[in-house]
């Protein structure tokens, strides 16, 4: 007890000399919030509660500023913090954790679109909530609602070996113009934009602007522009606008494209309202004509006074990191870094969990040197606790003194060297948070589901719980053949735990099995989220309760698959070599086993969804964290305002 | 660290239960997967310690910044308070019969003073191997499973008479769990008629980790007369709560689904305020345990103000505008009757109710025996099954 006083006092004291010695440790504050905001929301409050203003007015209100309903219960909001590009500071992080414990759960929830969100506050704290907010420079303004909400960035931007340049601060600087602007704050519905790095990282492919940093051979910057894509009841990969989009013309084509929505799109249907409703329905030939027609419009009519209000130069001023040299490395590998053996205190099973955890939870950067860790949550959860430590963490280890959360609802701390990896590691075991598989299929995503969301079906959330702590169990992340496949829930089929992109996917829903009704789950296999991206082909209705025993038979049917190929030929070619091409082979029908397409996968799996009798085993028409019969209850959803 | 950790253990040992689910939870699944409520103080809960090990840290290091703050906090209270203030302590100085007079909490800079002039009684409610390891100079040791265990009228007159408390000396109370033990000890010493109480403004890591004296000697007074003078009028029992808890038959049945339903267009009166729908109005339950404990189960019309929003890493209650706005964002008159609650013995509703205190309350009650003694009697529950919230805290 009394060493852990003492490393922490010296880790503080080493802080608190460095913010004294210069500003740089003290985080710059990023200005997204306006306190103005948190007085007008509590004065909103008290009018909507004397009953002067109509539940759809403020609903309205209260959603632009990032509040939605709870789960069958309108005392409570969920608070979603934007987190422009996912870049988050040790302060914010400390804010967050206090102000959960003051007014929340005392716990927070990394979403799917780097947003963080915090559950059941009282709505009449929400403005207590934001005022702390803005003191870190966050907002939760336009977070919900029919606005652009949090602009995404691949959390590898800046760092990741197949990049051609750091799109962040273009991300933070398209952000920064569209939040508050007058042009988007009635939209037919809710817009998205996702900044890549490269082809595979940073959901390009799903977004209604999603953006892929290209450097011409002449030098000049730019992106690949997907335009149209999205998930939900009926999803759409983005089609390409065209081959390069210099990164003078960025701003106008953004500004273009959600004008013709603003103007076009479907005001009546809330099922057809998004923009990849709009691009369907209008045909993505003409689109993209009145897209370009459109931009040389908003290029030679944009006034001096909207253009500068998107700097991009401006949004890194705050760097750390100017002194730090990229070394461009040919392999994409790199060696672990030896190991602090030093015999004493490092015993050979810290060094076996360190291997393990190094394994999926480090990547090397382009910066030679210097590593990208993953913290690994359950389903995005962190406690206040937690979040404080992380905070330290992230000041003592990371040269940035930032942090980015990920679309697969882990934190990633940047720009840790070598040599610490080992120390960082043992930290983070002290308080939880060194748990392997951030990048493994041991880190499935799940929405929240049934904890706090109105249209929720299932508990999806618990399940992706469930789920991550039998393969944790089985040491399936250990599994090369594993690594790169994702498991995706949502408890809805409105995609917020985006089950389209994930190698196994599932929506929730309710189906009447016998004379009961159970919590089931339409099970997708096939999807990925790369640049030309693929969504998942539906298989098999699964009752909840038998999700683990579908996902583990997956694994065993390719492991067989596996063994037997190798057992007939002495030198195998496999023609797969992991469980993801295997999947995404069988999805498309040609696969090179015994199992060829998804029939022969379904019949496999038929037998393993089978469930008994309501009066043998009541528990499997039950759903996750419920002992009472299940019962699909739902209200109106507030994606929309 | 190891006296929090130790005060835990013997909270623990002597059953003293508390709401603590942030830090403590011990949330058990039953077989049927649903949580258990119970939640216990849990001495070996890391994130804990961890947390209190982290506001230490904090403290120790900005401890000058902090002498300075707590100066200016001084002058704020001084002023917050009578302003004849200062004579009095003068005035104590010169004739011993005439105390000073304190305000609800009261903060290092005051306290001290009065340690000088050998005013005042420090009471320490930690567990006594804490207290003999180290405390406050002058304090006496009153753990708070004493209090507890003879919570009686006549049983506190006696433990104020064996202390050597008598009628009107000031007693400054602390202790290391937010405030929240000294506050049910506090507030006890008031009830039976001990009025000129109040709570240290900060805990006694904090004090320790300011660097102010410490000493390991052990206080005993010779005994002095107190007598008693029921204050009635800050307790409630059970049928007191009862009489405020019934809700429109419509309401009870149809829990906060009522909602849902309404007309969307109509304007209709949202006001969270009972006062307009209780005819009972202006007397208000206040649950002060935190969110998911009250989600899951609370006595009916309660409103939940969670202990956690109480206080700050540097005092165990925020500033008294600070938490007027609190009471005003949710729509509470401070003209209302305010009854609070909590989970078993009284501790973060004792804490909550000087809280209401300082937000300028005059009206407030403490409904000691708190919702243990409400179930036991077997009283009805509002409560809330639409959600699986409790699969949301991370673990």
């Amino acid at each position: 007890m009394k060493k852990i006083i003492k490393k922490n006092y010296s880790i503080h004291k080493n802080v608190l000399v460095k913010r004294n010695s210069s500003q740089i440790t003290k985080s710059h504050n990023p200005k997204w919030g306006m306190e103005i905001e948190t007085k007008n929301f509590a004065n909103k409050v008290k009018l909507y509660r004397q009953g002067k203003i109509s539940d759809d007015d403020f609903r309205r209100y209260r959603l632009q500023h990032g509040a939605y309903g709870s789960r069958l219960n309108t005392e409570y909001s969920m608070i979603r913090i934007k987190i422009p590009g996912g870049e988050i500071n040790p302060e914010q992080l400390e804010k967050i954790a206090n102000l959960s414990e003051a007014f929340s759960i005392g716990s927070a929830h990394v979403s799917t679109r780097q947003n963080i969100q915090l559950h059941w506050v009282q709505l009449e704290d929400v403005s207590e909530v934001m005022r702390g907010l803005v003191e870190v420079g966050l907002t939760s303004r336009e977070s919900c609602g029919n606005t652009v909400r949090n602009v995404m960035c691949s959390h590898f931007a800046g760092v990741c070996t197949d990049e051609s340049y750091d799109v962040s601060p273009y991300a933070k600087a398209i952000a920064r113009f569209f939040l508050r602007n007058p042009m988007c704050q009635n939209l037919p519905r809710k817009f998205k934009i996702n900044f890549a790095c490269c082809s595979k990282h940073g959901l390009a492919s799903i977004a209604d602007i999603g953006l892929i940093p290209v450097i011409k051979e002449d030098g000049n910057r730019g992106f690949r522009i997907y335009l149209g894509g999205g998930l939900g009841a009926a999803s759409f990969i983005g089609h390409l606008l065209e081959d390069f989009t210099p990164e003078d013309k960025l701003l106008a084509t953004c500004m273009a494209t959600i004008r013709l929505f603003d103007r076009f799109g479907n005001r009546e249907n809330l099922a057809r309202n998004r923009m990849r409703y709009l691009v369907h329905e209008t045909g993505w030939e003409k689109f993209q004509k009145m897209v370009i027609k459109e931009r040389t419009v908003v290029a030679v009519t944009t006034s001096e006074l909207t253009r500068i209000q998107y700097e991009y130069r401006k949004e890194n001023e705050s760097s750390l990191l100017s002194s730090i040299k990229i070394s461009p490395i040919s392999e994409k590998k790199l060696k672990l870094p030896v190991l602090n053996d030093d015999g004493n205190n490092t015993t050979e099973s810290k060094h076996q969990g360190f291997k393990r955890w190094f394994n999926t939870n480090v990547v090397s950067q382009k910066q030679l040197g210097y590593y990208t860790i993953f913290i690994t949550l359950g389903a995005g959860d962190i406690t206040s606790n937690q979040l404080r430590f992380l905070a330290n963490i992230i000041r003592d280890f990371s040269q940035e003194h930032t942090a980015r959360n990920t679309p697969q609802q882990n934190i990633a701390i940047r720009y840790v060297e070598g040599k610490d990896l080992f120390n960082l590691y043992q930290k983070l075991t002290t308080i939880g948070l060194a748990n392997p598989g951030a990048l493994s299929i041991a880190s499935p995503v799940g929405c929240s589901g049934t904890t706090s969301c109105n249209l929720a079906i299932t508990n999806s959330h618990r399940l992706a719980k469930e789920i991550q702590k039998k393969l944790l169990e089985l040491r399936y992340d250990t599994d090369e053949d594993l690594k790169s496949s994702t498991i995706k829930i949502s408890g809805c089929p409105n995609s917020c735990g985006q089950h389209e992109i994930a190698t196994i996917g599932f929506f929730g829903g309710a189906s009447r099995i016998g004379t009961s009704m159970a919590p089931v789950y339409t099970m997708l296999l096939g999807g990925n989220s790369d640049e030309k991206g693929e969504l998942g082909k539906t298989l098999i209705r699964v009752p909840a309760k038998k999700v683990i025993d579908v996902v583990l038979k997956i694994i065993e049917l390719y492991k067989q698959e596996k063994h037997e190929i190798q057992n007939i030929e002495q030198d195998p070619k496999l023609p797969f070599n992991n469980l993801e091409n295997w999947i995404s082979d069988i999805s498309k029908g040609i696969g090179n086993g015994k199992i060829k397409n998804l029939d022969d996968i379904k019949n496999l799996l038929i037998p393993v969804i089978q469930l008994a009798t309501i009066e043998e085993s009541p528990d499997s028409y039950q759903d996750y964290g419920n002992d009472t019969k299940f019962t699909a209850k739902t209200a109106r959803g507030e994606c929309a305002a | 660290m190891e006296m929090i950790q130790n005060s835990l253990q013997k909270l623990q040992e002597e059953n003293v239960q508390l709401e603590l689910h942030i830090f403590n939870t011990s949330r058990k699944e039953t077989n049927k997967g649903r949580p258990c409520r119970t939640i216990n103080f849990k001495p070996k809960e890391k994130s804990y310690n961890l947390k209190k090990q982290k506001s230490i840290n904090k403290t120790i290091n900005s401890s000058t910044k902090n002498i300075v703050k707590n100066t200016k906090k001084t002058k704020t209270v001084k002023a917050r308070t009578t302003t004849t203030r200062k004579t009095d302590v003068k005035k104590s100085n010169n004739n011993k019969t005439k105390f000073h007079q304190l305000s609800i909490t009261c903060d290092v800079d005051t306290l001290r003073t009065l340690i000088r002039k050998k005013s005042v009684r420090v009471v320490d409610v930690r567990r006594h191997d804490d207290y003999k390891k180290g405390h406050i100079p002058t304090a006496v040791s009153l753990p708070l499973a004493t209090v507890l265990a003879n919570d009686t009228p006549e049983g506190i007159i006696k433990i104020l008479q064996n202390l050597g408390i008598s009628n009107l000396m000031p007693v400054v109370i602390y202790d290391d769990t937010f405030g929240a033990l000294a506050a049910r000890v506090a507030w006890t010493f008031q009830y039976v008629g001990h009025t000129n109480t109040a709570l240290l403004e900060v805990t006694f890591s904090k004090w320790k980790s300011i660097g102010l004296e410490v000493e390991r000697k052990i206080n005993k007074f010779s005994a002095t007369k107190h007598s008693i003078s029921l204050n009635n009028n800050i307790h409630a029992d059970a049928s007191y709560v009862e009489n405020i808890s019934i809700l429109p038959k419509q309401d009870l049945q149809n829990n906060v689904e009522i909602d849902l339903h309404v007309n969307s267009n109509t304007v209709q009166s949202k006001s969270p305020d009972i006062s307009i729908t209780n005819p009972l109005n202006n007397k208000i339950i206040i649950d002060s345990r935190e969110r998911l404990n009250f989600l899951t189960e609370h006595i009916p019309t309660a409103k939940n103000i969670p202990y956690t929003m109480l206080g700050t890493d540097t005092s165990i209650l925020r500033e008294g505008k600070e938490l007027k706005r609190f009471m005003e964002n949710r729509g509470i008159s401070p003209d209302s009757e305010i009854i609070t609650y909590c989970g078993s013995v009284g501790t973060l509703s004792g804490l909550a109710y000087y809280a209401f205190k300082l937000a300028g309350f005059n009206n407030v009650r403490l409904y000691s025996k708190s919702f243990k003694d409400w179930k036991s009697l077997g009283k009805p529950k509002q409560e809330f099954k639409e959600a699986n919230y409790w699969d949301l805290s991370a673990e």
